[in-house]
């Protein structure tokens, strides 16, 4: 079923809520100059809770929205919560940051708020305009971001050297949108696949298919950070803010895995009940394997060797798209709900361990993983906290990172492609070493006995313990999570 | 007579000229300028492919949004030139180097 304008409103309250709070916080940031320091994250705080109520609240109806712009289905409703959920323990872990405590941070709440919506936008879109649209509303508002220290020559360079890049990627992302266009006379994803459907997927020239397909995925590539659209990843997510890289990590990459599987898996692929198949000469999965192979590998060899905590976790986060991209290439609703269980675990570890990071650098203002030596006699709690997360980064049972690993192998073995599941194995294997260096570094390493012990302020120390829960306790509740991500896999399906 | 394979080849040319801009350019304008190539390459083909091959307007409506689209990243685009002439005195790209080492 598809919505005219006016009955779609009530299915959008959550975007409609972040877009006029950002109104609203820029209007308390100019007026109220005096209260505007308290004011700012109270109302970024609530009204991201007010979304997450709406689309708790709203449900999941199974309609396209706005003439067939939007779609709306319990897919669409995961990537809400999961949105909204990253970009509130952002705002949270942003409020004691001594990188942003330098400049004015009105704006950075706005920008939240915008990006938030834009990325759930992003995740919705089923018409190539609007894709590109909504996807470069997240991109452009991420170059402030990156760029929000204006003094700081580190911050400023890699805004540029993201715009630059991102704008290439999205770029020629477009020029495959219009070949696409061009070809199929409709910039609707349903559409799309009913031209190639009724006139079969052979009428059209092969090599200008594979070509669209490869510019395509420069712009979902650039968004996931997925080799070889990574390159901008390390650079970015050293030189900006902490919690804007945290924030990078795991909510832009949570939407472009979304709307990756919404293009490819809606537009380009039939479905038939518990799977996707793709059609005769449309083979898009083989190429979304060798760039996760690509990703994961690359991700984790190049982490080996770096002494950055920031260039480190962003290399491994290369690699962590690598995995959950092992998801998609499967076509299968298993392998759907793994790619869900990997995001909504990711964010938890890969948050915490960003937090660390704020936590450190608030007090001993450095990245280096030299300097972390001691931290266990300095500050035992911090230690544990980094422990769990990288832990958890790794995959080791208790924690929760093990279910995301236990979901994406077990969708690829079930599928058969165990030669896939092997290579992923092995890779979790080197990420090991890296993550435990920085474990040895904390844990084992005298340090400089001079250095008093770290202190956290109880923002920070209330917000750790938030993210260590979930790290612990994920797996005792793993029924519930599999009921949630069970039902989150049903793509509104407009078919003719 | 001109068909819709003249535009197609206008706008690969453009898009070609727009990559090749941003790989070997040095100024940061310049490169911004290959991005401007690459974004109006494929704002021909959809206008051209609107025209020839489809009943529908969708193609022109899609070129409007990416110019509006294009102006908002030339906006931010420049505004982080311009902080990078106030911070190095220059926008060679060959110099905003402090992440490579």
């Amino acid at each position: 079923m598809v919505m005219d304008n006016l009955q779609s409103l009530r299915y959008s309250l959550p975007e409609l809520t972040l877009f006029v709070a950002a109104l609203i916080v820029v209007l308390v940031d100019i007026s109220l100059k005096s209260q505007r320091r308290f004011l700012n994250p109270l109302l970024t705080l609530l009204s991201l809770i007010l979304a997450g109520y709406f689309s708790l609240r709203g449900g999941a109806a199974d309609a396209g929205l706005f003439q067939g712009m939007l779609a709306t289905d319990s897919f669409a409703q995961f990537f809400r919560l999961l949105l909204i959920l990253a970009g509130f323990l952002v705002v949270v872990g942003s409020l004691d940051s001594d990188e942003l405590s330098t400049v004015h941070t009105g704006e950075f709440f706005v920008l939240l708020l915008v990006v938030t919506a834009g990325m759930i936008l992003m995740t919705n879109s089923t018409n190539l305009a609007m894709l590109y649209l909504s996807l470069e509303l997240v991109s452009l508002t991420s170059y402030i971001m990156v760029g929000y220290l204006r003094t700081d020559r580190l911050s400023n360079e890699a805004a540029l050297k993201y715009i630059l890049f991102g704008a290439v990627s999205t770029g020629a992302m477009l020029y495959g949108f219009s070949l696409l266009y061009g070809m199929t006379g409709t910039l609707n994803l349903y559409a799309i696949r009913d031209t190639f459907m009724s006139q079969g997927v052979s009428s059209f020239n092969q090599y200008t298919l594979l070509l669209v397909v490869l510019l395509i995925m420069a712009g979902f590539g650039f968004k996931t950070a997925a080799v070889p659209f990574h390159f901008w990843c390390p650079d970015v997510y050293a030189g900006a803010p902490t919690p804007v890289t945290a924030f990078l990590s795991v909510a832009p990459k949570a939407a472009g895995f979304g709307i990756l599987v919404r293009f490819f898996f809606s537009g380009m692929s039939q479905a038939t009940g518990t799977q996707w198949n793709i059609m005769h000469g449309l083979n898009w999965p083989v190429i979304l394997v060798g760039i996760s192979v690509l990703t994961m590998t690359l991700g984790n060899i190049a982490a080996l060797t770096q002494n950055n905590l920031k260039r480190m976790l962003a290399y491994s986060s290369i690699a962590h798209a690598g995995y959950i991209m092992m998801g998609a290439v499967v076509l299968t609703e298993v392998g759907l709900r793994s790619m869900l269980v990997y995001l909504f675990v990711y964010l938890f570890m890969n948050l915490g361990a960003f937090l660390v990071v704020t936590v450190i650098y608030n007090s001993d203002k450095t990245f280096e993983i030299d300097d972390y030596a001691g931290l266990l006699r300095r500050s035992p709690f911090l230690a544990v906290a980094m422990s769990i997360f990288l832990l958890s980064l790794i995959g080791i049972p208790p924690f929760s990172g093990f279910l995301g690993k236990l979901y994406v192998f077990g969708a690829v073995i079930d599928r058969g492609i165990i030669w896939l599941a092997v290579v992923g194995s092995l890779n979790a294997a080197v990420a090991a070493y890296y993550y435990m260096k920085v474990m040895k570094a904390m844990i084992l390493d005298e340090g400089d006995n001079s250095l008093p012990p770290l202190k956290i302020s109880p923002i920070n120390l209330s917000l750790l313990v938030a993210l260590l829960l979930p790290n612990i306790l994920l797996v005792v509740f793993w029924n519930s999570i599999d009921r949630w991500v069970t039902a989150s896999v049903k793509l509104f399906n407009n078919s003719l | 007579m001109i068909t819709l394979q003249h535009y197609l080849l206008v706008s690969a040319a453009l898009f070609s000229l727009g990559i090749f801009g941003v790989l070997t350019r040095k100024n940061a304008v310049n490169v911004l300028m290959g991005i401007e190539l690459i974004l109006n390459s494929a704002n021909i083909n959809l206008v051209a492919f609107s025209h020839y091959n489809s009943a529908n307007m969708d193609g022109q409506i899609f070129a409007i949004v990416v110019i509006v689209v294009a102006a908002a990243e030339v906006a931010v685009a420049l505004a982080l030139v311009l902080t990078l002439y106030r911070l190095l005195k220059t926008v060679n790209l060959d110099q905003a180097d402090i992440l490579k080492r």
